[in-house]
């Protein structure tokens, strides 16, 4: 299986007024084509600050990566054209219609006129939105903003998808909507995904590998059957009880949500 | 591929602005009632400036329209910016400079609009000036918004907290306006003011403007006004485009 994200010692120390904060301290990590992987870890563990970093939306201040085949570092817009990317927030104005928003990023993308109203229309279809294109986005209930901004990540058919938080803020049915999408994307394109959580259940239901950080760094990886039964002495023990064997404390509540750094 | 995604950017935040009728127009309101209330009573005085008293106050009521307008533009981003949509755009491989230019241009457009309105106002309440002057005067006007609103977006992406954006922008924009004689011409100054005034970056562009008034493109505050935009300019794009670049936070 062929690497599509490879880090060694990435690394991102924030300078403070009250001195440098080492958010990230040296991350190793590999992700394989077509893996969706799990980054897991209390609040203030550096997932925000690695997954900005793979983005390239904050330059790394040590350690190299590669993500799909691009030096991070070196050609961030080869990156950028590879990688589709969802924000917590997600991304959209309000005041524009979706398909306004949809053709725009398709444009964004380098598309043309007519190739970004097909690509629009096919997003829509895929994702189960053809009946709100013309809705302003802000009528959009919680799980179809959160269709439309995956939309909005699939543009360009990139090779990694980066989920930041996506399943914060919805209710169960539209959870179980968007793994079931997580996972139909990966099996149908071969998308890699690469994701962060606050929830086991999601961690534990989605992911083909979980990485733990905590303080910056990595503390444990592998499957999830794996790490249950290295820290928690069972396959079958709650990711809970390894989540707290392993950090010695327990994930984030769901209702902070991580301080954005 | 600077030009394709300049253009997109800027039709995007285009179209956001013909939707919002009431932002069109809004700006020049508070320019207009300087003309309407303020214009009448230096009719009479010595302002010690060549030409009428149109001629001196347009001008500087022009440039207040840029100046109030586009330093506030950045409100407009931090908005953005809470909705994900500032970041949704760093990821995609549009270039930076684009992902300014393409806004900043919008503003230009805007302040050069409600510009033409507020001189077409002016003519009918008696300003006679020569048509290249005024053309001249719509120039400043567009590289004074696009110099101003970058500094503004960059200003608005790096403030830790939202609401300190404001007070930043009045502690800048109120010393400019007064320190660079946009109501009143400086010549009516003391020396000490009027030597202060000539550290305002503004100040040369109202001198340039009020010079066009009267016909006068090839003297030295034509010259210097001219330097002065252009240099203020490239620096705040320059800065603009390295805040999108980084946009910490």
């Amino acid at each position: 299986m062929s690497s599509l994200i490879h880090t060694a010692g990435l690394a991102h120390t924030f300078r403070t007024r009250r001195g440098p904060v080492e958010a990230v301290r040296g991350i190793d990590l590999t992700v394989g084509a077509g893996e969706i992987l799990g980054l897991l870890g209390p609040n203030g563990a550096g997932k925000t600050t690695t997954l900005r970093m793979l983005t390239t939306l904050l330059p790394p201040t040590g350690g190299t990566a590669t993500v799909a085949g691009c030096d991070l570092v070196g050609d961030p817009a080869g990156v950028r054209s590879r990688i589709g990317y969802v924000a917590q927030s997600g991304g959209v104005d309000l005041s524009v219609s979706v398909r306004e928003e949809l053709v725009t990023q398709a444009r964004l993308y380098r598309l043309s006129r007519t190739e970004a109203a097909d690509r629009a229309a096919e997003l829509a279809r895929e994702l189960d939105l053809t009946e709100l294109l013309d809705r302003p986005c802000a009528a959009l209930s919680g799980g179809q903003r959160r269709r439309l901004d995956i939309a909005m990540g699939l543009t360009h058919r990139p090779r990694v998808l980066f989920l930041d938080e996506p399943t914060t803020g919805l209710d169960p049915a539209s959870r179980a909507g968007l793994w079931r999408l997580v996972r139909r994307l990966r099996d149908t394109h071969g998308t890699t995904v690469f994701l962060t959580t606050h929830y086991l259940d999601e961690a534990d239901e989605l992911s083909d590998r979980l990485v733990v950080v905590d303080r910056g760094a990595v503390v444990a990886e592998g499957a999830p059957a794996a790490l249950k039964e290295r820290y928690a002495g069972s396959p079958r023990a709650s990711l809970q009880d390894t989540f707290l064997a392993i950090t010695g404390r327990g994930p984030a509540p769901a209702d902070q949500a991580p301080v954005a750094v | 591929m600077l030009i394709h995604d300049t253009a997109l950017v800027f039709g995007r935040y285009a179209r956001q602005t013909l939707r919002s009728r009431f932002q069109l127009l809004f700006g020049v309101l508070m320019p207009l009632m300087y003309l309407l209330f303020f214009g009448p009573l230096l009719t009479g005085l010595p302002l010690g400036a060549r030409g009428d008293s149109w001629q001196v106050l347009v001008p500087g009521l022009l440039l207040q329209l840029g100046l109030f307008g586009a330093s506030f533009a950045g409100f407009a981003i931090i908005i953005e910016k809470q909705m994900g949509v500032v970041e949704r755009m760093r990821v995609t491989p549009v270039g930076r400079l684009p992902l300014l230019l393409g806004r900043v241009l919008r503003d230009a457009a805007l302040f050069v609009f409600q510009a033409v309105l507020l001189v077409l106002a002016a003519v009918a309440m008696g300003l006679r000036a020569p048509l290249g002057g005024i053309l001249i005067g719509f120039g400043f006007v567009a590289v004074l918004t696009v110099a101003l609103a970058s500094l503004s977006y960059a200003l608005a992406l790096r403030v830790p907290k939202p609401q300190e954006f404001g007070p930043a922008v009045n502690a800048v924009s109120m010393p400019s306006m007064l320190l660079s004689g946009l109501m009143l011409p400086m010549a009516l100054a003391p020396a000490w003011l009027d030597a202060l005034s000539h550290l305002m970056p503004f100040r040369y562009l109202v001198d340039a403007v009020r010079a066009a008034y009267v016909g006068d493109y090839t003297g030295p505050a034509m010259l210097y006004g001219v330097l002065v935009a252009a240099g203020f300019a490239a620096l705040a794009v320059t800065v603009g485009t390295r805040v999108f670049r980084e946009a910490g936070a």
